[in-house]
């Protein structure tokens, strides 16, 4: 019992890790990985919504029918959402601002919906819990791990602290296109590594 | 002459997926193929008009009774029933279109494009060239050209994938990594359209 419950809690950062294995949740992942500490707060805000959605999909999963399965999941991490952003615009006013309009499109993150529908919707709270907390943390170390090679490339700071000096900085590393491209070689060098 | 604007300006300054990041998913997702992004194009279209104009002015309704805070909740539900509804009637019209987006339909409901799109245009946080305003017009209009330029995206990445594919590309950036590297270098390209309006 100990060793699935690890198993699952592990799954999410690396073996399924929903950014480079799954190739899921693509849009926070570009948009908001502009500095380490945007993308550390999109990953732990989609954390809490996985893990609470999970933990009540999985008590709800025998009362909810079959043909309004997939509205009823989207209520339940709308809802989480909603608090989320609540609590963000009043206590993170700063960072509400600086991550905008996709606190509101967690609820569209296939992550969430998709482990809603994928483990949630089968397994115990407990292991629920933990696949959602797996998931979100490992979600959280990527994105941080791309928002932090995005921001020392970009401007040569990390968390706000400076590293190298301003006009070390390739702008666009912290643009649109920067983000692609970053993203595409942590995913070549992470499928390389795992290969080995 | 403000429409004219907004149509560029959705499709090339601030596209939808290479600028602004929503609507990833489909794009590396469905773009393998032109005629399968085409497809998802003119559903995102479809999709993209309706549900701007039904969550607008659900959001009128939201803001006179003070529901402000049920905005994700309420859009969400609506966009997940619209397409519902689309597939049903579309299957009843049109059943030769309905065959033609087939598996697409379904995927909107998850697109943040839509979503996104919906809440740019119902909070009015979009950017809109100077002279113009905020209204119900504008909206859709900048809707359906942001739907335009995501199907453009799309379009252009699938000939570009399609054309990776018959290359020699080195084994750990096969599939997702060389077509993200792709995507940055379009990224850059319609980055020369800043500034344009």
């Amino acid at each position: 019992m100990a060793n699935k419950a690890l198993t699952t809690f592990t799954n999410g950062f690396l073996k399924e890790n929903p950014t480079i294995v799954l190739v899921l949740g693509m849009c926070p992942t570009l948009a908001t990985t502009t500095s380490a500490v945007n993308g550390m707060s999109m990953g732990l805000a989609t954390t809490f919504v996985l893990l609470c959605s999970n933990i009540v999909i999985s008590l709800l999963k025998n009362l909810i029918p079959d043909k309004v399965r997939i509205p009823a999941f989207i209520v339940v991490i709308a809802t989480f959402v909603t608090i989320v952003q609540l609590c963000m615009q009043a206590y993170l006013p700063a960072l509400y601002e600086s991550l905008g309009l996709f606190i509101p499109l967690i609820v569209v993150n296939c992550i969430v919906l998709g482990r809603a529908e994928a483990f949630a919707a089968k397994n115990p709270v407990g292991l629920s819990a933990l696949d959602g907390l797996g998931m979100g943390l490992g979600f959280t170390c990527s994105l941080t791990v791309l928002g932090m090679i995005r921001e020392i490339l970009g401007t040569g700071k990390v968390f706000s602290f400076t590293l190298f000096p301003d006009d070390f900085g390739a702008l666009v590393f912290v643009l649109a296109p920067g983000a692609f491209i970053a993203l595409a070689y942590m995913m070549a060098l992470a499928g390389k590594l795992t290969k080995k | 002459m403000v429409y004219f604007l907004i149509f560029v300006s959705a499709i090339f300054v601030n596209n939808v997926v290479l600028s602004q990041f929503l609507g990833i998913c489909p794009f590396l997702g469905v773009s393998k193929k032109i005629d399968t992004a085409l497809g998802m194009g003119a559903a995102v279209t479809f999709v993209l008009v309706l549900a701007t104009i039904i969550t607008y002015l659900l959001q009128m309704l939201l803001d006179k009774f003070g529901l402000g805070f049920l905005q994700t909740i309420v859009f969400i539900l609506v966009i997940a029933a619209l397409v519902q509804m689309i597939e049903i009637i579309l299957k009843k019209i049109s059943p030769s279109l309905y065959q033609a987006l087939g598996v697409f339909l379904p995927l909107i409901t998850t697109n943040c494009c839509i979503l996104g799109v919906a809440i740019l245009v119902a909070n009015s946080t979009y950017s809109l060239p100077e002279g113009a305003s905020y209204g119900l017009w504008t909206g859709t209009w900048f809707a359906f050209c942001t739907a335009i330029g995501f199907a453009l995206a799309l379009v252009l990445f699938a000939g570009l994938r399609e054309q990776i594919e018959l290359s020699d590309t080195p084994k750990a950036m096969k599939g997702t990594p060389i077509a993200l590297l792709t995507a940055g270098l379009l990224a850059m390209a319609f980055m020369g359209f800043s500034g344009v309006v």
